[in-house]
């Protein structure tokens, strides 16, 4: 049973403990390995590639505890190929793991700073991790800012969650919708926006943002312009993967490998790649 | 691979009557010998048993999108250069089965493809082909994953160079430093002089390994004279150079030029067939493959090469990242010779010139830098 050393491409069986359905789109698994029951350690921010039978592999984020690796969490947006099969998985049927991989949010060195997350839609999945060890030793940090947009109310990712966060006395919870219909009493707007008003210390921040490229680039934007310095700000990348670990070349973004180099990069690492079309 | 390789390395004289020993003795040591033989109107790599297999007295012209076998005078058995395979298609093969899965009810059984590694005996391997498998040595690994299958056949096999005394019309090896004399990592290293009295190879030990298998193979000390001759076959190809590439400051050049108009103009020529990706020895680029069978409860994986010229490498949901040729050919030109370098501590491209000779519209990499190196000094800063 040692194969797994031998062969970095080969998957371990895992069996889907729990389905809980999000939104109309997005889905959130439970997983437990098949066979022995050995626990499943990651960082906030790393990354697993998941293999469905007979379609494909594809790289999800790890969204649960890592202070609880008896679970392995996964919330996938159905959109593909992988995903839209993911989606019509049932309690008890097995996928493929490999993982944990890549880089991790810098909780650690966020300690005595303000933290700020920036993020939007299924964004929010690879920071809950994050959201989680900041809550743990709540004590340690400054200020802790969520900032978080969806398209629409119904797009709000781990809505309980979210309410129970905006409740607690020190957290900054703030959610805003790209557009509503009636009965939405919050913030509609992009969630850049809330970036100004937000209530850090830009001297004194780390700030963690996921979300499409564009939106990185509007929010890194703003936080400068409130003097955040870039090397405190992080953002996860994502790129085409088919191995996750540094051979197939598909990810690669200038001289990096957004498989181990990231997914998660100091912002001043690789603001130059940024700027660049197409890199 | 060769290991122990010393630094006064001995050398010998093998004559050309001799060289169906050498292969002979690889043989009887367990080693599939995989040789340069002609196929098709190319010059391939493949395996033979015996050397009237080897294309003896052929020799190959290159230029851009150009490639010729013609008949030389000689009974040369090196007397050509590199053709449109490189070794890589030994150690990193086309396509592979990485691993099969079994349905079982609700589960699912994973079976790793064990291998046993095949034990070739590389012949005719040219030092820039050696530099190649050194870059693709750290891609594969060097890293915190290794390829078990790269790393199973790399270990197994025997490398017998073989030092270029003729170069080719795309060739630039030189500028490179990659050739056109092997300096490390082969077990036996041969270099060939052809004369109308006499044709031998003044043979270099390079490994333990390469100094035993030598003791089954007639072969007679070196005189002044012969090594003096093989020098000068070595010599006359690195004066005979179709390329040179100035690599001063390329890292920076192409970094600093990463919007430059000058990739519009490459993508104005550029089909984005990826026989570039293809042909050059160092690039490592995969994809992955499902194969079901009809009942469904089996599926196996396979592994392919891959080229960064082709639309979907860079797909994420939503669009591909570079859906352009300028910013596919940009990526490939930027990652052989700067961002190669940050990743791998080296440059990417070996100076073979099989990219040139084979592309179909004849884009030539040298060309293309001094392009960009020129465009910058012709504009004000
Ligand atoms: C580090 C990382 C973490 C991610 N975390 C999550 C997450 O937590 N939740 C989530 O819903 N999505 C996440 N994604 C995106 C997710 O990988 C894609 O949505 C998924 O690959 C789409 O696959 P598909 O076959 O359903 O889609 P299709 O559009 O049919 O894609 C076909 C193939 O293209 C590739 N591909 C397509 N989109 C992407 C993409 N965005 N990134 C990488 N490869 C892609 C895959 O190989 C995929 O199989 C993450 C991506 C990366 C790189
Ligand atoms: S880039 Fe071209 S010249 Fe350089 S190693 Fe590859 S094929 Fe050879
Ligand atoms: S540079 Fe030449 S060989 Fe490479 S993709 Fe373009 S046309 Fe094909
Ligand atoms: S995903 Fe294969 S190299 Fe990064």
């Amino acid at each position: 049973m040692n194969q797994m050393n031998s062969n970095p491409m080969l998957p371990r069986s895992f069996a889907i403990n729990r389905v809980l359905k999000e939104t109309y789109d997005t889905f959130t698994l439970d997983l437990a390995p098949a066979q022995r029951h050995t626990g499943f350690s990651f960082a906030a921010g790393q990354f697993n590639m998941l293999y469905v039978f007979g379609v494909g592999e594809i790289p999800i984020s790890i969204s649960g505890d890592p202070n609880d690796p008896g679970r392995l969490v996964h919330t996938t947006r159905a959109v593909g190929t992988v995903t839209k099969v993911m989606d019509k998985l049932k309690l008890g049927d097995q996928l493929g793991v490999r993982g944990p991989y890549g880089t991790s949010w810098p909780v650690a060195e966020a300690a005595g700073h303000d933290v700020v997350i920036v993020t939007g839609g299924i964004g929010l999945a690879p920071l809950r991790p994050a959201m989680y060890e900041l809550l743990s030793h709540r004590e340690k940090f400054g200020s802790v800012v969520l900032l978080y947009g969806a398209r629409t109310p119904e797009d709000i990712l781990y809505k309980r969650e979210v309410k129970k966060w905006r409740s607690e006395f020190d957290l900054n919870v703030h959610v805003t919708v790209d557009r509503a219909a009636g009965g939405w009493r919050g913030n509609v707007g992009v969630v850049t926006a809330m970036v100004p008003k937000a209530p850090f210390d830009p001297y004194h921040t780390i700030a963690l943002v996921c979300g499409p490229e564009i939106m990185i680039r509007f929010t890194v934007m703003e936080l400068r312009k409130r003097g955040v310095p870039d090397d405190k700000i992080y953002v996860s990348m994502e790129r085409n993967m088919k191995c996750g670990i540094g051979l197939c070349g598909h990810c690669q973004v200038g001289a990096n490998f957004v498989c181990k180099d990231g997914p998660v990069f100091r912002y001043d690492r690789i603001k130059n790649l940024l700027e660049i079309r197409e890199v | 691979m060769p290991k122990n390789a010393s630094n006064d390395r001995k050398l010998v004289v093998l004559e050309a009557a001799q060289f169906q020993a050498l292969l002979r003795a690889l043989q009887d040591g367990g080693y599939s010998t995989v040789a340069p033989t002609l196929k098709e109107g190319a010059i391939v790599y493949d395996e033979v048993a015996t050397v009237d297999e080897l294309p003896v007295g052929k020799t190959d012209e290159h230029a851009g999108g150009s490639y010729r076998l013609k008949t030389r005078k000689d009974k040369a058995v090196f007397g050509y250069v590199v053709g449109p395979h490189s070794w890589k298609k030994f150690l990193h093969p086309p396509t592979l089965r990485l691993w099969q899965v079994r349905r079982n009810g609700n589960g699912l059984e994973f079976v790793h493809t064990q291998e046993q590694p095949p034990k070739y005996a590389f012949i005719g391997v040219r030092p820039c082909e050696l530099s190649a498998m050194q870059i693709q040595d750290k891609v594969f690994m060097a890293g915190e994953f290794a390829d078990p299958i790269y790393q199973g056949r790399r270990e197994n096999a025997f490398i017998v160079a073989v030092n270029c005394s003729q170069a080719g019309g795309t060739c630039f090896c030189v500028s490179m430093k990659t050739g056109p004399k092997a300096q490390s990592g082969f077990d036996l290293c041969l270099t060939e002089v052809v004369e109308k009295k006499s044709h031998f190879f003044v043979v270099e030990i390079g490994s333990d390994r390469g100094a035993a298998l030598l003791q089954d193979v007639p072969h007679s000390e070196a005189t002044p004279e012969h090594l003096q001759k093989a020098s000068a076959a070595v010599e006359q190809a690195a004066s005979q150079m179709g390329k040179t590439l100035d690599v001063s400051d390329v890292k920076d050049l192409l970094y600093r030029n990463a919007e430059s108009p000058h990739w519009e103009d490459v993508a104005r020529r550029c089909l984005g067939c990826a026989n570039c990706t293809m042909v050059c020895p160092t690039c490592f680029c995969t994809t992955v493959e499902e194969v079901t069978d009809l009942t469904g409860g089996n599926a196996e994986r396979w592994r392919k090469w891959d080229s960064c010229f082709t639309s979907d490498f860079s797909y994420v949901h939503g669009g591909s990242i570079r859906t352009s040729s300028s910013a596919r050919y940009r990526h490939w030109l930027t990652h052989k010779l700067a961002a190669w370098d940050d990743q791998f501590g080296s440059s990417g491209c070996v100076g073979c010139g099989r990219c040139i000779t084979w592309c179909p519209v004849g884009i030539d990499i040298t060309a293309e830098v001094q392009t960009i190196r020129s465009s910058e000094t012709s504009k004000p800063k």
